[in-house]
């Protein structure tokens, strides 16, 4: 049987293959994929989230590819027959070339079974060999004392994937190397 | 349907850190990561219809302007499957790749070879019932790059897969046959085994040219499995 094919960097211009018209390479696609998640009728609770990515030195990964993946509202995942219709779950933004910094506009995502509520994360960029997993988990909610991921985590590990409120939603920033170090997943 | 994916193969991939990449040094997590039981975040992905793929998308030659690049004209063709050899069918798959001189249409990219006013550089499809996808475009340039002082890179197009599930999330590599700087290229080398190496390389395909006009490359490409073995049910006696 063959192997999974292995993986390589998505290296420093991403931005041509996933998101062109980012990159200036307009004209292609009509838009980028993943650029929108939320239509006036996707059901839920808008909210913004927005980070930054930084590196071992502390410097923000400017040339960072995010990507999430999220159920509804309802915790039903896009594919399932009782998921929201108006909702495709997948968003995707390249980090701000000149900050660092990325956002997603998009709605609380439901819980799904066992779980607190949680948005996946994958993240790619030159000097990443392979795509990165992570999660963000949201401050405050009631379920995540009995959250079977964070509940095996030590305080200061589990902080690093619990996204912070502020006025529009949630501030989440990932750390690649070094303290504070995001907890990324073996999926 | 809710078998977990198939565990990564430790050595197959390449590790975080690879010190000669330079790049992976401040990027890679000292951290083990945590494993994780697949759930449904893990197991469903996202779905992508065949009405999002216009005409030319898959055709690198022509989708910028409408006039055709520079470069030989290639065709790159293959099969997705997954590690239990099923076709993935209806799978994105996203490519970009530097123009015929080896430049890249991107801001961050300072090499001196030109810009082909005719090459935007990224090009999608959908594969088939079968897996089966197919661009065409031109033979993309090696080029250098500051890891070294006398670094380059080996011709290749990038990959941007979705399986089913967004466990299978995959971003790789295509080099081509022959390429002298294949050996040389830490992000290459950076992968531990030869073989999972020889599995990046596209293979001459003769066979599937379209005579006086493009010369074909085929690369099968391999998501992760689901692991049978931790739900088989057996009747009893076997």
């Amino acid at each position: 049987m063959p192997r999974e094919s292995p993986s390589q960097t998505a290296g420093p211009y991403v931005h041509i293959g996933l998101t062109p018209n980012y990159a200036e390479v307009t004209g292609v696609y009509d838009r980028d994929l993943g650029d929108q998640m939320v239509t006036e009728d996707t059901q839920g609770q808008r909210i913004r989230i927005t980070g930054t990515v930084y590196d071992g030195a502390n410097d923000p990964v400017r040339d960072a590819l995010i990507e999430v993946w999220q159920p509804g509202a309802n915790g039903r995942f896009a594919g399932d027959p009782k998921a929201d219709p108006h909702f495709t779950g997948f968003g995707r933004c390249a980090a701000d070339l000149e900050t660092g910094a990325f956002s997603f506009e998009t709605i609380m995502p439901g819980a799904t079974k066992g779980s607190a509520p949680f948005i996946t994360v994958w993240i790619v960029a030159r000097g990443i060999n392979l795509g990165l997993h992570t999660r963000i988990y949201f401050a405050h909610q009631p379920q995540n004392v009995r959250d079977p991921v964070l509940s095996q985590l030590d305080e200061d590990r589990r902080a690093s994937i619990i996204a912070i409120p502020t006025d529009e939603g949630y501030h989440f920033d990932v750390h690649l190397q070094g303290p504070g170090e995001t907890v990324f997943f073996d999926v | 349907m809710t078998a977990p994916l198939k565990p990564r193969v430790p050595g197959w991939h390449p590790p975080a850190l690879a010190p000669d990449y330079k790049s992976s040094r401040l990027r890679s997590p000292q951290q083990k990561p945590l494993q994780l039981a697949a759930g449904p975040a893990e197991l469903a992905g996202p779905v992508f219809g065949h009405d999002l793929i216009g005409e030319t998308d898959n055709n690198l030659i022509v989708n910028y302007t409408g006039q055709m690049a520079i470069g030989p004209r290639l065709i790159v063709h293959g099969r997705l499957r997954d590690e239990d050899g099923r076709p993935v069918a209806g799978a994105l798959i996203e490519a970009w790749q530097a123009n015929a001189g080896g430049r890249y249409r991107h801001r961050n990219e300072g090499y001196l070879a030109p810009l082909d006013p005719n090459f935007g550089g990224c090009g999608r499809t959908i594969t088939d019932a079968d897996g089966n996808y197919r661009f065409l475009t031109i033979q993309p340039g090696a080029y250098p790059w500051p890891n070294g002082p006398n670094s380059w890179r080996p011709a290749h197009i990038h990959f941007s897969l979705f399986g089913h599930s967004f466990g299978q999330r995959l971003i790789t590599q295509m080099y081509f046959e022959g390429d002298p700087l294949i050996p040389l290229c830490p992000i290459v080398q950076a992968i531990p085994s030869q073989a999972a190496i020889e599995t990046l390389i596209a293979r001459l395909d003769m066979d599937s040219n379209t005579p006086m006009d493009s010369i074909a490359y085929r690369f099968d490409m391999t998501l992760r499995g689901r692991d049978q073995t931790h739900f088989e049910t057996r009747p009893e006696g076997l």
